[in-house]
């Protein structure tokens, strides 16, 4: 297990006002950490102020490159009409290299990541046919395909019946156990907590703690 | 028909004329920037009537008017340029600017529809020079920055978090797009430039799913459409721009309701 995000007595803000007081936690390789809370306490900013202070600040520190960071946004709004296909808006995840074509090994991993996330029958699709939840699956393919170490999923599941959020949290525990990857996972679900989290960092009353997930997994 | 050379000249310049347009007019749809184009060829007609005004030639004043709005716009934010009150704002205030300059220049307004409607049967061998220059230009360029700019077309969202180059990404394709709505505005008009931006990539994306098969799909639209509006224009001594324009609204039609009729 390796460190991949330590943050420390961290302010988050939003514009002048002070959503969170003083927050630390740590963030290792290979577990999930959920953050839940109520709407409006500042989840998803605490994520982008992490994002936004990745060098620069003393109370944010990741062991990781920012490219090794995939952040899966809540809300996308795809048309009905959006044109491209499943596999290539999958491979526009894959933004290390400069050349205009695909590589071997790049379309390789575009077909393993959509084996993995059961995307490979709609392959040609174009996203704007695929329902919702499989839209969802083809986010995650996206952010998994450049291989991160932190993967940080936005109330992906907010929009879906309880069985396929069932199985997306599936699909994630699967693949970032295989591949060693932290996953932070921001929800409303306490059930999902229950079943797939390995830590709870509760925010209220602007304060943050995180808390093992005890006697779940395993 | 082919005997004559103006007529070789326009054909040739289509050509590159849809090139240009179905490599730029996928990722003009894919942004959603279709209103910020048109409002872009308002700009290149207010900055040619500047270029006349100032006694210089009209290209010079498109290319400054178009690529400053684009570095303005670029980093501004797509967000505020999207927002429909400040296209308005935008085009009103640069074709009332374009008609000042003219007013101003003492021209004769026959220059002034030449820049709206373009001379498709006056172009030049250098006219056809600068084209096929630009054309590289931005296939090299295009070429460079590929996989951002698709990211970034593509999935808007995703690539506001995940990719730190979203801005000069932006910067660079609005400067090419100001490139090839200032050289090809001459050539076809500033109005027609638009459609040729617009149509023929949203015709494609009902067809093809992949930014390959759209980029091919919309030049041959645009191809077909100015090809057979010379042809039909020779013929019926009609403007060309008024077939070009009906064939690529002919072309969309077909293509909503292919999607309509048999997608579904």
């Amino acid at each position: 297990m390796k460190k991949i995000l330590e943050v420390s007595n961290l302010d988050v803000k939003l514009k002048e006002r002070t959503l969170i007081s003083r927050l630390s936690f740590e963030i290792n390789s290979g577990t999930l950490t959920c953050i839940t809370g109520e709407n409006g306490v500042g989840k998803t900013t605490m994520v982008k102020t992490l994002l936004k202070n990745f060098k620069n600040n003393n109370h944010v520190n990741f062991h990781i490159k920012r490219n090794q960071v995939q952040y899966v946004p809540q809300l996308r709004n795809i048309d009905d009409d959006y044109p491209l296909m499943i596999k290539d808006f999958i491979g526009l995840g894959l933004q290390n290299k400069l050349l205009p074509w695909l590589s071997k090994k790049e379309k390789l991993s575009i077909e393993q990541v959509m084996n993995e996330t059961n995307l490979a029958h709609l392959a040609r699709t174009p996203l704007g046919k695929a329902s919702g939840g499989e839209q969802q699956r083809v986010f995650l393919a996206q952010a998994l395909v450049s291989n991160p170490k932190l993967l940080i999923l936005d109330e992906s599941t907010a929009s879906m019946d309880k069985d396929a959020k069932i199985e997306l949290l599936k699909l994630v525990k699967n693949i970032t156990e295989k591949t060693d990857t932290a996953v932070i996972f921001i929800t409303h679900d306490p059930l999902l907590v229950q079943k797939f989290g390995d830590y709870d960092l509760e925010i209220k009353n602007q304060e943050g703690i995180l808390k093992s997930v005890k006697g779940v997994n395993n | 028909m082919l005997s004559y050379p103006f007529m070789q000249y326009a054909f040739i310049a289509s050509f590159f004329i849809s090139l240009l347009c179905g490599l730029m007019g996928v990722f003009v749809v894919a942004r959603k920037t279709a209103f910020f184009t048109h409002t872009l060829s308002e700009i290149s007609f207010s900055g040619a009537s500047f270029g006349v005004f100032l006694g210089t030639s009209p290209i010079l004043g498109m290319l400054i008017f178009t690529i400053l709005s684009s570095f303005m716009v670029g980093s501004v934010g797509s967000r505020l340029s999207r927002r429909e009150s400040s296209i308005s704002v935008f085009s009103v205030f640069f074709i009332g600017l374009g008609v000042l300059f003219l007013a101003l220049a003492d021209g004769q307004s026959s220059y002034a529809t030449n820049i709206l409607f373009g001379s498709i049967v006056g172009i030049s061998f250098s006219n056809i020079v600068v084209l096929v220059s630009l054309s590289i230009a931005i296939l090299v360029v295009t070429t460079l920055i590929y996989r951002k700019l698709k990211y970034n077309s593509f999935d808007s969202v995703g690539a506001s978090f995940n990719s730190r180059s979203n801005t000069i990404v932006s910067i660079i394709f609005l400067v090419l797009l100001a490139c090839t709505v200032s050289v090809t505005a001459q050539i076809v008009g500033s109005l027609l430039i638009f459609a040729l931006l617009t149509i023929p990539a949203s015709s494609a994306k009902y067809f093809a799913h992949t930014i390959a098969g759209m980029t091919f799909l919309s030049f041959m639209f645009s191809l077909i459409g100015t090809w057979v509006g010379l042809y039909l224009s020779y013929v019926t001594n009609l403007p060309v721009s008024f077939f070009i324009a009906a064939i690529e609204t002919i072309i969309y039609l077909i293509a909503v309701l292919w999607d309509k009729f048999f997608v579904n």
